[in-house]
């Protein structure tokens, strides 16, 4: 029976291995036999970036329960210091290092921030990260070194399918795992009922400002991956806006499901560029869609369960499924 | 050998004064009842030895291997790791968890593997994550839970929901146990069972329990000693036959009531 068990784990941890060489591979040789072009790769790095943001969000937002309104900070901290390093290293390993730096800033700035504002509820904390990511933003807008309002230009750019790949799939894989420990599970429990998990014994100050520093430690990355890529940022990049977009894509994709964050960031992306050719209406019909999706789903695409390969086949085979959170 | 000192516990809510000068000894290994009328201030007393509420002046002092600790205005979490386990009078739950995962974050506080572990699901972690699910079964086992493991908290009924609750503060490895109205909404057969349990559990963990309960057929039943709480002080203490007796008891609360029970 334990034999079993454990039988089945492997296959299942193959397979979701192969899945992830499959997605590598495919889109690895559609780039290479040029079906997908130029401008059907920036819809595809955009894709990445929302992933990473829009999961590392969801850590905070939706299995901790602490609403945040803050992310494009974070991605501007890990946006700048990337840009700033690489354009005095324009090497790999210096991108590398501001990378790395970036991530590390955000999280830097999330547990600073995070110490005084966590212990704020609801409404009331989605104010002050509103309010923080505003102060980040003015900050880049009136420093010398950032160069104010016209941003940074000329950003060597390294950041192709191959990197993307790593760093979306690596966020989603390190996310996923901490979800499933018992570290992940305490800030579930802060979601939960945050006086029973005290009682518990959990620190619930602690995890809550661990889940922010994790979250802002990927939207840094994401930010460092979006200069690398787009080779210039400026201060509007990262308004309340963008903050606003990783929410939505949160929100649509199902609060506590990782997949769903995932399938959302893939959805909206996809549904922007298809709109491009609908210069005037495109807000309007994309907002209905919005709209439309949250009426007939408003638990998000996903609610809190996760996309799972069993349940794939167990969709096919038409039987109900229950399954466990987490 | 006392476990638990309580000396002047006073707690102000404005001019309001919830608890005021309770004074509490429970000796290792009793199981003793705390009574009184709504409103008398029990559930603030259990706020206050958890670590929910500050006193606004009093000492709260744990004597566990062989030290004295003061704990009163620790926070709760401290608390527990000091080894004071509770329930709630409102089914507090992670309601939207597995009847598993409930159990297994009150074993968090003792878990030793770090986040980087976590992360990469290192081999340390997956040990451990094992034995955290062995352990948490063998909890559930003994509450007769153990076949609704991924069953969510929500979906149990009622009485299940209120042995979780027992469960998941074993689970943390307690050497005191506060339960706050356990027997809350159960019928009579379903308490007799609780009753059970709970005196089992206690030889079984050996452990302190303090219990708040209305159901006077349990407190009579399992309780070796009782405090008699109102309007915030305590007006008696002694034997469940002393205080079945005693006139201010029954002046206050009790009433008919002791005689039917």
């Amino acid at each position: 029976m334990k034999k079993l068990a454990e039988t089945m784990r492997n296959t299942k941890s193959w397979s979701k291995l192969l899945l992830l060489v499959l997605t590598y591979a495919i889109i690895h040789l559609l780039i290479i036999f040029g079906i997908i072009q130029d401008f059907q790769q920036i819809t595809l790095t955009t894709i990445c970036i929302n992933i990473i943001l829009a999961v590392s969000l969801n850590l905070i937002t939706g299995f901790t329960g602490q609403f945040s309104l803050g992310h494009a900070g974070f991605m501007s901290i890990g946006a700048y210091t990337c840009a700033l390093i690489t354009m005095r290293m324009p090497t790999i390993p210096g991108f590398i290092l501001g990378l790395v730096a970036g991530a590390v800033a955000a999280a830097i700035v999330g547990i600073l921030v995070g110490l005084p504002t966590l212990r704020l509820r609801g409404d009331y904390l989605a104010i002050a990260t509103l309010g923080m990511s505003e102060i980040i933003r003015i900050v880049f807008l009136n420093l010398n070194i950032t160069n104010g309002a016209a941003g940074l230009s000329g950003i060597p750019q390294f950041v192709n399918w191959p990197w993307l790949f790593v760093f979306t799939a690596g966020t989603i894989l390190l996310i996923v795992n901490f979800l499933k420990s018992s570290h992940g599970r305490a800030c579930i429990s802060i979601r939960e009922d945050e006086i029973a998990a005290e009682a518990m014994g959990i620190n619930t100050t602690k995890y809550k400002v661990t889940a922010f520093a994790i979250g802002a430690f990927c939207a840094g990355i994401a930010g460092a991956l979006y200069a690398s890529y787009f080779f210039f940022i400026k201060p509007t990049t990262f308004n309340f806006q963008k903050s606003v977009d990783v929410l939505v894509m949160v929100v649509l994709g199902g609060m506590g499901s990782v997949s769903g964050s995932v399938l959302a960031a893939i959805l909206l992306a996809l549904i922007s560029t298809f709109l491009q050719s609908f210069s005037e209406l495109r807000m309007v019909i994309y907002s209905l869609i919005l709209i439309i999706i949250m009426i007939f789903r408003p638990q998000g695409l996903m609610g809190s369960k996760e996309l799972s390969l069993s349940m794939l086949s167990k969709l096919g085979s038409k039987f109900s499924f229950r399954k466990g959170r987490v | 050998m006392p476990i638990l000192t309580v000396k002047k516990l006073t707690k102000n809510f404005g001019g309001l004064a919830a608890v005021s000068n309770v004074s509490l000894e429970l000796e290792q290994g009793e199981l003793v009842g705390l009574i009184g009328p709504n409103g008398a201030g029990k559930t603030t007393v259990f706020n206050l030895l958890t670590g929910v509420y500050k006193p606004t002046s009093g000492t709260i002092t744990l004597h566990t291997n062989g030290t004295d600790k003061p704990i009163q205005g620790l926070k709760p979490y401290k608390v527990c790791e000091m080894g004071i386990a509770r329930t709630f009078q409102n089914i507090r739950l992670f309601k939207d968890l597995t009847v598993l995962d409930n159990v297994r974050i009150a074993m968090h506080k003792n878990v030793k593997y770090g986040l980087a572990a976590s992360f990469l699901r290192l081999p340390s972690c997956q040990k451990e994550e094992q034995e955290l699910v062995e352990r948490s079964m063998e909890l559930l086992k003994i509450m007769k839970l153990d076949h609704k493991k991924d069953e969510l908290a929500r979906n149990l009924p009622y009485g299940e929901q209120r042995h979780l609750e027992i469960a998941r503060a074993l689970a943390t490895n307690p050497s005191l146990l506060l339960l706050d109205e356990p027997a809350a909404g159960m019928n009579p057969a379903e308490t007799a069972q609780l009753t059970e349990v709970i005196s089992w559990i206690r030889n079984q963990f050996k452990l302190t329990i303090l219990l708040i309960e209305h159901d006077m057929s349990l407190v009579m039943k399992i309780c070796e000693r009782i405090y008699v709480l109102d309007y915030g002080q305590v007006i008696a203490s002694g034997t469940p036959e002393e205080v079945r007796t005693n006139k201010r008891v029954i002046e206050a609360y009790l009433g008919e009531d002791v005689n039917n029970a």
